[in-house]
């Protein structure tokens, strides 16, 4: 089933035109990856897929983005939307407060208060993202003094607390050592049954090992867009053929 | 960019191209051998076949590491991995003239000429199209890849035919068992050699096409 939709999607910066008359749907429970050189527009559209885009000056975004067939852009509140579609980021951002508090924090901005109550969603969500036995004895000490893989893994559990529809993952891994690069592709693996996962990555064997669907962007425009072992193994397009023999790009 | 994983894999294909030719000559000199009773060209054969073992192993450790230092994919990845299958074939067919040249030379000392058209018919249709499956791989050549295994019906039918010449000029006495024997043992090897043929062929169409085929898919009852 197709969790996002995008039809005849352009995004403008100010003049520029970053993103071409995107089409695109996105399956429930699958992990689709966006690939593509420097400024080609994956990270953009990811963006606009919780509204982050709302926030950059200038920003123009028209076409038609739906999550579960309804607008974004429209009627939705754009906090239930980015309850509904988390996100993690290249760089790990930790509050800078306890581990607990970090993964508190965001079901308490939804008004749960009661302990009993966050207790079970801090355990939950740290043992989802595959840190809770690594934690566990850690919960109120600074996130800050964590390793660059555990900071991110806990914000992954950060953004499973308020237990979204759809994670977003801009370049999540591409600051780590090839361990937690691997905890985090395992936990992708493992999350996906419950999640729908939409990822940036550059590195294409990333995309390979865990994508099941694979969108190839440059300069804005989408180019080929299949199932992750088609576009590796036979790719339709040349220019999807050049860049990811690096022929190119 | 990529100059040098280029430069690898310009290395493969003109190893491939080596070792194919290396091969062919085998089965070409074998053949005479066999079917003309031209002892002399054997000769070679020993030099070609260690170059044959050389190389096999040279190709081999050549895409191990094409594919430990540059993770291929998309139409690499498909010509690593079809040579890494095909020069499995490309020796078997390399051992097959090897046994021939064996028994050609069993033939010879028996005093005993191949004089049946369909024994040397199968041994020069299978060495086309060993021949024919190499030069697919060398010009991309899906239609050339698709003929050889068109041609491997001939050479069925054509092993079958010779079989019953075989047996019935052992009824009738017309053929020394000995030697009918050996031969009947070379126009196996020989459909054997088709069959290696028909795998190159099917590894140059995986290669250009990303299909995985067989027979069937060549629109060739089996």
């Amino acid at each position: 089933m197709d969790k996002f939709t995008i039809k005849n999607m352009n995004l403008y910066y100010g003049k520029f035109h970053a993103l071409k008359d995107v089409n695109l749907s996105m399956q429930e429970n699958k992990i689709t990856a966006f690939i593509g050189p420097s400024g080609c527009g994956k990270s953009t559209l990811l963006k606009s897929l919780n509204r982050m885009n709302d926030l950059v000056e200038g920003c123009k975004i028209t076409g038609d983005i739906r999550l579960d067939n309804e607008d974004i852009y429209g009627n939705m509140d754009v906090n239930i939307l980015r309850k509904r579609v988390g996100m993690v980021f290249q760089k790990a951002n930790p509050f800078p407060m306890s581990v607990y508090d970090n993964i508190a924090y965001g079901p308490r901005t939804h008004g749960i208060r009661k302990k009993s109550e966050l207790d079970e969603i801090v355990e939950s969500s740290l043992r989802d993202a595959a840190i809770w036995d690594e934690l566990k004895d850690r919960l109120k000490k600074s996130a800050l003094g964590l390793s660059g893989g555990q900071q991110q893994r806990l914000c992954i559990a950060r953004a499973l607390a308020v237990k979204p529809e759809v994670l977003l993952m801009d370049e999540a891994t591409s600051a780590l050592d090839p361990i937690s690069t691997g905890k985090i592709e395992e936990l992708c693996l493992k999350l996906k049954d419950q999640y729908t996962i939409i990822m940036v990555t550059h590195n294409m064997q990333q995309a390979l090992r865990i994508a099941d669907y694979t969108a190839f962007f440059l300069l804005g425009e989408m180019i080929e867009y299949d199932k992750t072992d088609q576009i590796f193994s036979n790719p339709k397009e040349k220019k999807t053929e050049e860049y990811i023999t690096g022929r190119f790009g | 960019m990529r100059e040098y994983y280029d430069l690898q894999l310009n290395e493969l294909n003109n190893q491939i191209i080596e070792m194919g030719s290396l091969v062919e000559k085998s089965v070409a000199y074998s053949t005479k051998a066999l079917v003309e009773c031209e002892i002399e060209k054997l000769e070679k054969l020993p030099k070609y076949e260690k170059a044959v073992n050389k190389k096999e192993k040279e190709i081999e450790g050549l895409c191990v590491n094409l594919i430990m230092h540059n993770q291929p994919v998309a139409k690499d990845l498909r010509f690593i991995s079809a040579a890494l299958k095909m020069v499995t074939d490309i020796e078997r067919i390399g051992d097959l003239a090897e046994d021939i040249a064996e028994i050609a030379k069993l033939v010879a000392a028996a005093d005993y000429k191949v004089k049946a058209d369909s024994f040397s018919k199968i041994a020069n249709t299978a060495v086309k199209m060993v021949n024919l499956g190499i030069d697919a791989f060398v010009a991309r050549d899906l239609e050339l890849a698709q003929k050889v295994a068109e041609m491997d019906n001939i050479v069925d039918q054509l092993f079958i035919e010779v079989r019953e010449k075989l047996v019935s000029g052992l009824k009738t006495g017309e053929f020394p068992s000995e030697p009918a024997l050996d031969l009947f043992l070379a126009v196996k090897y020989y459909e054997r050699i088709g069959d290696h043929a028909v795998n190159i062929a099917e590894w140059v169409a995986y290669s250009l096409t990303g299909k995985i085929e067989n027979y069937d898919d060549f629109g060739i009852d089996d």
